[in-house]
């Protein structure tokens, strides 16, 4: 390790991403924030300032009224899919600039079923957008994918097998949404939703909460013997020429995704490689995407994926496991608490204590997130 | 008869034998498609001049959409009942240097392949509030 961390992880916690008829969204936030305060072993009138993250619910930030208002500063904080990993980044920047020792990061979202509808004006889009059927995400995502395997020779078959490797984690993980195990078969017999992604290769919206307590690393032993420290985290959104959601028309040239931009920054803060990384969580909206992401996050070039999967490199136990609590497709992806869940997973994969599916001697977790309107966000941890 | 209209001014060309997406060119010779009369160029402030874009291209990439898309903003002239699947991609048009996203007019994605010819066209899409059929711009493969 290169740099002096500043801020250290003390405690997650979560509530189950699914579906909960009854219970509002920031109920769910109000019990992650319990389970990451127990977890870090403070009391909530210690936490010096607030970030929640929501699609949602406009003020995420009234969990405090459910936690109890104790004055402090809380801020609603909304990136698209990539807001779990800024509202840690805020949260982090705060104790940085010396405004806070403790700080939460809270993420809760309570999800209509089905694909997102909205009016193509929120995007900067013409209404004939909406009108012509174009205005989907999901769009880009069988778009970018079926390019991509056409340019890097990715098979259907190493789709299927993301995707089972992804419900074969949820079965090991007892607050997956979605632990019944898949084959490979069933997953390539499940109709087409967005051409070649099939049924059985997206996550969908849900339901649930995540948190996280930081506080400063100089301070992080004071609370626990395992504290994980934040390497880097970044954001980065769309540069002109990259295939990204939501897009009418691009010029022909080659530009990275803001993905690739959000990694190199993020391995440049840490002083890491993608080689030093032992554990990730990649944003897995669908199969493709996670195929995809291992290489913008430079883990391999592009096409090595075929080859990796067929070994099984991402599996538990493989040489980089991804995705190790079954990710999005496991999870279901409640937007404003979806990254969080990823540094949940991390910080106990970190601290040995992810059970039947610990990674044996994970000291490096790296998460990243990519969502409209074409924003990505990269954390780094390590013990 | 139905009266036909574009579902938007300045999208493209109509009525029209062969009709063309309508863009937006930079002094840099950029092209900005949908067209906007305008753009920040830099820290200037550009006019664009208003052009006609090729009516062909090759297929890039593409996708299907199995349900009916969240109605609105989707406006057209089907029913969750009587929706039919279909396509979108983007088209790379000859010699311009852009891609542009739009309907395809062949509904089963197993049909259609990574560079194959597309010319423009326009459908029918939904009905506007006067009743007037609303029209689309679409690629259509070129038979070879």
């Amino acid at each position: 390790m290169t740099t002096v961390p500043e801020v250290a992880v003390i405690g997650v916690g979560l509530h189950p991403f699914g579906r909960y008829p009854g219970k509002s969204a920031l109920e769910m936030g109000e019990d992650a924030a319990i389970d990451a305060l127990a977890d870090a072993g403070v009391d909530w009138t210690e936490i010096q300032t607030l970030f929640a993250g929501s699609m949602d619910v406009k003020n995420p930030e009234a969990v405090s009224a459910l936690l109890g208002m104790t004055g402090i500063p809380g801020r609603a904080v909304f990136t698209g899919c990539a807001t779990g990993g800024t509202s840690l980044a805020m949260a982090a920047q705060s104790i940085r600039l010396g405004e806070a020792d403790l700080a939460m990061a809270v993420g809760l979202d309570k999800h209509k079923r089905g694909a997102f509808a909205d009016h193509p004006s929120v995007s900067g889009l013409p209404e004939w957008y909406g009108s012509a059927g174009l205005f989907l995400t999901t769009h880009f995502f069988g778009m970018k994918i079926n390019r991509y395997m056409h340019e890097h020779g990715i098979t259907e078959a190493t789709l299927a097998k993301v995707a089972a490797k992804a419900f074969r984690n949820g079965e090991a993980t007892e607050h997956a949404w979605r632990r019944k195990p898949l084959s490979e078969e069933e997953i390539l017999a499940s109709p087409y939703l967005n051409y070649p992604l099939r049924q059985f290769m997206y996550c969908g919206p849900d339901e649930g909460g995540a948190a996280v307590v930081l506080c400063r690393a100089d301070k992080a032993r004071e609370y626990t013997d395992t504290p994980i420290y934040l390497r880097a985290s970044t954001l980065a959104s769309r540069r002109e020429g990259a295939i990204e959601v939501l897009t009418p028309s691009l010029p022909v040239r080659d530009t990275a995704s803001p993905t690739t931009h959000a990694s190199r920054e993020a391995y440049e803060q840490a002083g890491l490689g993608p080689a030093d990384v032992d554990v990730a969580q990649l944003q897995d909206t669908d199969a493709g995407s996670e195929v995809i992401h291992m290489a913008e996050n430079g883990f391999c070039a592009d096409g090595e994926q075929e080859k990796w999967i067929a070994e099984g490199a991402t599996e538990i136990g493989g040489r980089l496991p991804v995705n190790t609590d079954g990710g999005l497709l496991a999870n279901g992806e409640p937007v404003g608490a979806s990254g969080l869940r990823q540094i949940y997973e991390l910080v106990n994969q970190l601290r040995g204590r992810a059970g039947a599916r610990q990674v044996e001697g994970a000291r490096v977790g790296y998460a990243q997130l990519y969502g409209a309107p074409g924003t990505a966000a990269v954390t780094i941890l390590s013990t | 008869m139905t009266t036909q209209v574009p579902v938007a001014e300045d999208l493209f060309t109509w009525p029209a034998e062969e009709p063309a997406l309508i863009a937006g060119r930079a002094a840099d010779g950029t092209l900005v498609f949908p067209y906007r009369p305008r753009r920040l160029n830099g820290t200037a402030r550009e006019e664009l001049a208003r052009v006609e874009l090729p009516r062909r291209g090759t297929l890039w990439t593409f996708t299907s959409q199995r349900f009916r898309p969240p109605a609105p903003p989707y406006a057209g002239d089907d029913t969750a009942e009587t929706f039919e699947p279909f396509t979108v991609g983007y088209v790379e048009l000859d010699g311009v240097g852009l891609r542009v996203e739009a309907r395809l007019t062949e509904p089963d994605p197993e049909k259609l392949r990574i560079g194959q010819p597309m010319e423009l066209t326009v459908v029918p899409l939904g009905r506007d509030p006067e009743g007037n059929q609303t029209m689309i711009y679409a690629f259509a493969p070129v038979e070879v």
